[in-house]
């Protein structure tokens, strides 16, 4: 099932103006293992999908918020000339349509 | 004294203090006032340029509230990140609301102004004294770097806070601030805990955006020595241990370390728990004090002056060929500029936006190559001046509006702009240019404290109520 069908919010936001960060929430504990047991949330998917080094994402798994986090160096820094996001609001969409297996 | 207890008014001065809830939590004997007005999210534009991104207006509404309640339940009132950047200009545009204020309402007040704004030779002394560390991702700072800022603010943690508050001041006035600080700074300061006063600063700092659903309102805190309450007030807010816990994600890079300039929040052993239907008990966080103090800076230079055109394209034979018709209209383009403008391509930028099919998120667009039926364009070019970004967005204009597509034998008009002129004069354009911790030698040599008195009458000091 999509993501976006498991989760009650996925955003993006900046974490300061040289990074973006990525936060995934779900309201049931149950929901939260499902996907977290599912593995497909990970460093590497996050590298693949926003085209960056696997070493330089951060990746938690935040049980007391059921909720997933990832955070990476920004493409272009917050507010510079051509930067397309200046909050870094609208870069999560690709994170949507991840599909979480059974 | 066994507990301490404050009011956040709202997350950012100028977003909107409900005067209702405040007086309500007024009721609950705080111990002071406090709220943010500034953050880096809105963009290097308020550093560089100097004005501030709230409106006027609504600063002044909500400085009013907090300073009316804040004279009435005889507290003080901290508000940090003055006028959005921190900076001097950004103070003392905050200082002169305050000094409208204290007119309009008979107000007398004693202002404790902390500064934090950073002389370039100062911060050029500690780059060469080896001071200065970047943070990662870092851009490269050297002396250049530096003498190329426009401003540069550094992030103050509790104790310049705490040596405003010991001026006892009715409102203390700081410039770049940790929003956190503004709220732990006199806790510490009474001895409780670090790592509850500082959680308790970070969750209650964006306001009710820690409740469940966020809404007018205010947040109380109640700091005792081994847990906290965190309680909204306001109609119909509701904080659970959930959306507390939840509320550490947001806009952070890491959901468990918080860097502070005296050393590091830990919230991996954090407990959160219902202390009823609608407030929320924290303990277990700690604090783990640096070896040195490290001031976070933040600088704004000028990248430019940009001038914008805003048009749209519609017919799918241009659509079906976009790439390459955006690149011969480049070509053309970077030819004009050179043979009418002699300017090479080192001497100016552009960047080109396509909305409705990668414009918001460019190259890692994936549905990049999805079916479109209609385009927005968004044209924009950076050089040194004004008048030469206008120059050659008005030479782009032409080959943007006319050039050939295989697919039509004769003239064609090829995109639908927005406005007429076309071009938009955007003016300065700032970029962030530091992400780098300064190593003082003392905390005073960076953030400078000054006693300021506003209003006719002689000022009543703010009473520090001890339990």
């Amino acid at each position: 099932m999509r993501l976006d069908r498991l989760a009650s919010l996925v955003r993006s936001k900046n974490a300061g103006p040289f990074q973006l960060t990525f936060d995934i929430m779900f309201t049931g504990a149950d929901v939260y293992q499902r996907v977290k047991s599912s593995k497909v949330l990970n460093a590497s998917l996050i590298a693949r999908l926003y085209d960056c080094e696997l070493d330089s994402v951060q990746f938690f798994e935040c049980d007391n918020a059921l909720a997933f986090k990832a955070t990476i160096p920004r493409r272009q820094v917050q507010g510079a000339f051509g930067d397309p996001d200046l909050h870094g609001g609208q870069q999560h969409a690709p994170l949507m349509a991840v599909e979480i297996p059974h | 004294m066994d507990e301490i207890r404050f009011v956040a008014a709202t997350g950012a001065v100028g977003a909107g203090v409900d005067r209702e809830s405040l007086a309500a939590a007024l009721e609950r004997g705080p111990q002071f006032i406090a709220a943010d007005a500034g953050t880096t999210d809105a963009g290097p534009a308020a550093l560089g340029s100097g004005v501030p991104a709230f409106a006027k207006d609504a600063v002044k509404k909500d400085l009013t509230e907090m300073l009316r309640a804040g004279r009435e339940g005889g507290i003080p009132v901290i508000v940090g990140s003055a006028g959005t950047a921190g900076a001097d200009i950004h103070v003392d545009w905050t200082l002169d609301i305050v000094r409208e204020i204290c007119a309009e309402n008979d107000l007398s007040l004693k202002v404790a102004v902390v500064r934090s704004q950073q002389d370039p030779d100062y911060l050029l002394e500690m780059l060469a004294a080896g001071r200065i560390h970047p943070l990662a991702p870092a851009p490269v700072l050297n002396e250049a770097t530096i003498r190329r800022s426009v401003r540069v603010v550094g992030m103050m943690g509790v104790e310049s806070i705490q040596r405003a508050l010991r001026l006892s001041p009715d409102l203390v006035l700081a410039g770049r601030a940790s929003d956190s600080a503004l709220y732990a700074a006199m806790p510490i300061a009474l001895g409780f805990p670090e790592g509850l006063a500082w959680h308790v600063g970070k969750i209650v700092e964006c306001g009710t955006l820690a409740c469940e659903v966020r809404g007018p309102g205010a947040m109380l805190a109640t700091i005792r020595t081994d847990h906290a309450l965190i309680e909204p007030i306001g109609p119909g807010l509701r904080c659970t241990p959930m959306s507390v816990a939840a509320h550490s994600l947001y806009e952070n890079a890491d959901p468990y370390l918080f860097k502070e300039a005296s050393g590091t929040l830990d919230l991996k052993q954090a407990m959160f728990e219902a202390a009823t239907d609608s407030s929320v008990r924290v303990s277990g966080a700690t604090f783990r004090p640096a070896s040195a103090y490290n001031v976070k800076l933040e600088g704004a230079e000028l990248a430019g002056y940009a001038t914008v055109m805003i048009g749209g394209i519609r017919d799918p034979f241009i659509i079906g060929r976009l790439d390459w018709w955006l690149g011969k209209m480049k070509e053309y383009f970077d030819h004009s500029v050179r043979a009418v403008l002699r300017l090479n391509p080192a001497d100016y930028q552009f960047s080109l936006h396509t909305y409705g099919r990668d414009g918001v998120m460019g190259e890692l667009e994936p549905e990049r190559n999805s079916a479109i039926h209609e385009i927005g364009v968004v044209f924009e070019v950076l050089a040194a001046d004004q008048r030469t970004a206008t120059e050659i967005a008005k030479l782009a204009r032409q080959p943007l509006l006319h050039l050939p597509v295989p697919e039509w034998k004769g003239a064609v008009t090829t995109i639908a702009y927005l406005h007429n002129p076309p071009q938009i004069e955007r003016g300065p354009v700032y970029r962030f240019n530091m992400h780098h911790v300064v190593t003082p030698r003392t905390e005073e040599e960076m953030f400078r404290i000054e006693s300021v008195e506003i209003g006719s009458r002689v000022a009543v000091p703010a009473v520090v109520r001890t339990a």
